[in-house]
């Protein structure tokens, strides 16, 4: 037992950490995450070169990492400071371009940027309900649907799309040159995209991709829950420093047990939160990595919404202005439950498991 | 980052597996299991067993007979127990009184009393409390005056566990009235023989007998018996509340109570299916379960972090309170998957005659009331989280 980092995911989680202090102050990232494209190409790159992407693969993809507690130290660093930029669809490609054994080199490069299109309006969670279609075969497939909520679809190259053909759910690469593709930006920062896919040319990448689909789930999910420990740290921090500085009736009012005891409540979920993450990550790739995928994805979306919500009314009025910091770490928590199942739906997940 | 234990580790899980099934006696482990309150006798028979095996003061150094574990290895121990349904070591000798004088007493008081806590031989309480004195330890009241080589004690302790069983009873007493609270306070250990010391049963909520009062009227105790320096008992109490944690979250009984939640509710049927089938209370199972699985972890990391430091941390309190919180939760599953079936008061009714079996029924309420008190005890939840506020939070 062992629940130190090893010295490289250290040395990456401390590297990382530190380029997006400096690179991306908060004032900084709000105009990246909330302008068009929603993506600093600059920063990308150096985030690249600093392994970023590369954390995410195993090395016979020509990654250097790729296990549960590498995605984890990145997403949570990236979480730290609210990095808008596509890195969940970096690893979720990631995860299909390696169940199909398909080259990653421009993927882990940076040169070329995925995002991957599972949900749809009437599919959000579900892989079984999803109902774009495929049609043909070889060099002459094409796919119809509409892929919704495509997170860093505003700016892919690629997009691997699951689709069904003849009740087979398979993954399938489309150059975005080539959908319609509508990109826009989203409440929490950052960008995602609605793909309109109308006999849209498309290659086979996976022909039974159910199992491959629920890995890239489960490695996304882990990503987000690690991306909101970090935010919920960084959250979590900034109140308890302002109850010691704010003042009210002649005291801090970090000196009021009724904000005290609701400061430990929040330090006691992140910290079950991470456990849980810890859990999902020591799990993935196993064979059940869903069911703890779903533990740990229902348990932060409790947690991070009662982090986010909190650390508003704690500040007060402060956290509701754009201008305070608070207020779009709260958004970022908020939100990210909708992402890959929300805490209800995974919960139903973990239920299901108790029936015979 | 690994969450698996080590090959000596497991090898260490096996042996203590191997000797739970061997010598755990039934009737003691179906007692348990059934939620019954132990007998004295089967008590003082399982620690019996234990201290044959050299497994009974877990968390005493080698030096003083205890078996020199690592923390995870007792972890492994207090898992194992509960999952085969032994009962909980009653703590007040091995687990208090014992690291005190391994670490207060004196040679004289360490030769003579710890042996006689691993045989069984003293059956010791804690005399804590006080009436006006509860989560504010320090205003007690009870007083020891020095008259010649006596400590004349006068007083009143309560909630004292098992109290009617103990021959011994370590209590914090104001002996300088006149200094600063915490400062005028000393260890001092009572024969509860000696005239002048009486026990008062409390019935408790679901009607068991488990806390008592203990009165003191001039009851004279040779000065010998004070642990450690007069007056400075306070540092001696503080030290026993932050000594010995792991297991502060009692993770293994919960592992206990969700397997029994689950047990009811796919026996019970509602609407023509099993319980856990109905959307609802299988949602509430499942919140409980994930939190306990996150529990488990937490409680490994707190583990790791101990053993890395070679003390818990104040983090200990957060297990406390979510491990209390999580458990009453799972307690009050219990009794709402049985519904109306956990209405007889335990021993009204023939147990034979109940739908499940008296395994299942005759005692889950009455489990589910005493077990409010874990979040008050041990100081309560919200005195964690003053705790916490003072010591991470910094507030």
């Amino acid at each position: 037992m062992d629940f130190n980092l090893t010295d490289d995911r250290q040395m990456l989680a401390d590297t990382l950490n530190r380029f997006l202090t400096e690179q991306y102050p908060v004032e900084y990232r709000v105009n990246v995450a909330y302008e068009a494209p929603f993506h600093d190409a600059a920063l990308w790159d150096q985030m690249v070169e600093l392994g970023a992407l590369y954390a995410l693969a195993p090395e016979q993809a020509g990654g250097m990492g790729g296990s549960g507690f590498d995605i984890a130290v990145v997403f949570e660093a990236l979480g730290r400071r609210l990095c808008p930029e596509p890195v969940l669809g970096a690893l979720m490609a990631s995860r299909l371009l390696a169940a199909a054994g398909a080259d990653q080199e421009p993927l882990l490069t940076g040169a070329c940027k995925y995002a991957v299109g599972i949900s749809e309006i009437d599919a959000a969670y579900e892989l079984d309900q999803v109902a774009t279609v495929a049609t043909g075969a070889g060099d002459a497939i094409t796919l119809s649907g509409r892929k919704s909520t495509v997170y860093g679809g505003q700016v892919a190259d690629v997009i691997l799309v699951a689709a069904k053909q003849d009740d087979r759910l398979g993954v399938y690469a489309v150059q975005a040159a080539q959908a319609n593709i509508t990109g826009y930006g989203m409440m929490d920062g950052g960008g995602a995209a609605e793909v309109l896919l109308d006999n849209t040319p498309a290659s086979l990448l996976i022909a039974d991709a159910q199992e491959a689909l629920q890995d890239a789930i489960n490695a996304g999910i882990l990503a987000l829950c690690a991306e909101a420990v970090g935010v919920m740290d960084v959250t979590h921090t900034m109140t308890v420093d302002y109850l010691k500085q704010r003042k009210q009736f002649g005291i801090p009012i970090g000196k009021f047990q009724v904000l005290q005891h609701r400061a430990v409540d929040m330090l006691t979920e992140i910290e079950q939160a991470r456990s849980i993450t810890i859990k999902a990550a020591a799990e993935l790739g196993g064979v059940e990595a869903s069911k703890y995928a779903s533990m740990a994805k229902n348990m932060i979306g409790r947690a991070a919404r009662l982090i986010g919500e909190e650390s508003i009314q704690m500040h007060g009025g402060i956290a509701m202005t754009w201008e305070y910091a608070v207020s779009h770490y709260a958004k970022r928590l908020i939100m990210l439950d909708a992402q890959l199942g929300d805490t209800d739906y995974h919960l139903s997940q973990v239920m299901k498991t108790y029936v015979a | 980052m690994d969450l698996s234990y080590s090959k000596d580790d497991l090898a260490f899980r096996d042996e203590v597996r191997a000797f739970l099934s061997e010598k755990l006696p039934k009737e003691i482990s179906n007692a348990v299991r059934s939620g019954a309150e132990l007998t004295k006798a089967m008590t003082e028979e399982w620690h019996a067993i234990l201290n044959a095996r050299g497994w009974l003061a877990t968390i005493w150094p080698k030096e003083f007979g205890g078996p020199g574990w690592s923390p995870v290895q007792k972890h492994i121990f207090e898992e194992e127990c509960c999952r085969a349904y032994a009962p909980r070591i009653v703590p007040f000798g091995l687990n208090m009184l014992g690291p005190v004088l391994q670490k207060f007493g004196s040679k004289a008081q360490q030769d003579h009393y710890l042996p006689r806590i691993l045989d069984g031989t003293d059956w010791w309480c804690q005399g804590y409390s006080e009436p006006g004195a509860g989560s504010d330890l320090a205003s007690l009241k009870t007083r020891a005056d020095r008259d010649g080589d006596h400590w004349v004690i006068n007083g009143q302790k309560t909630w004292t566990t098992l109290g009617q069983h103990a021959d011994w009873i370590f209590c914090l007493c104001r002996t300088d009235p006149d200094a600063k609270k915490q400062e005028g306070i000393s260890f001092i250990l009572v024969d509860m023989a000696t005239p002048g010391v009486e026990v008062r049963p409390i019935r408790l909520i679901e009607g068991g007998h488990e806390v008592n009062e203990v009165f003191f009227t001039d009851v004279r105790v040779p000065i010998g018996n004070l642990v450690g320096e007069e007056n400075k008992g306070w540092t001696i109490a503080k030290y026993l509340l932050t000594h010995e944690r792991t297991g502060i979250a009692g993770v293994g009984f919960s592992i206990q109570a969700l397997e029994e939640v689950k047990a009811l509710a796919r026996k019970t049927r509602r609407g023509g299916r099993p319980l856990i089938e109905d959307p609802l209370f299988a949602a509430r199972i499942a919140q409980a379960e994930i939190d306990l699985e996150a529990m488990k972890i937490t409680n490994l990391r707190m583990l790791f972090k101990a053993q890395e430091q070679g003390a818990p941390g104040p983090e200990t309190s957060l297990l406390k309170i979510k491990g209390t919180v999580i458990h009453q939760e799972l307690k009050d599953l219990a009794r709402r998957a049985l519904g109306p079936v956990a209405a007889p008061f335990p021993g009204h009714v023939s147990e034979g005659n109940l739908m499940f079996g008296p395994e299942d029924t005759a005692h889950n309420a009455a489990r589910y009331f005493n077990n409010r008190k874990t979040s008050i005890f041990g100081g309560s939840n919200e005195i964690q989280r003053n705790i916490v506020t003072k010591t991470m939070l910094e507030l």
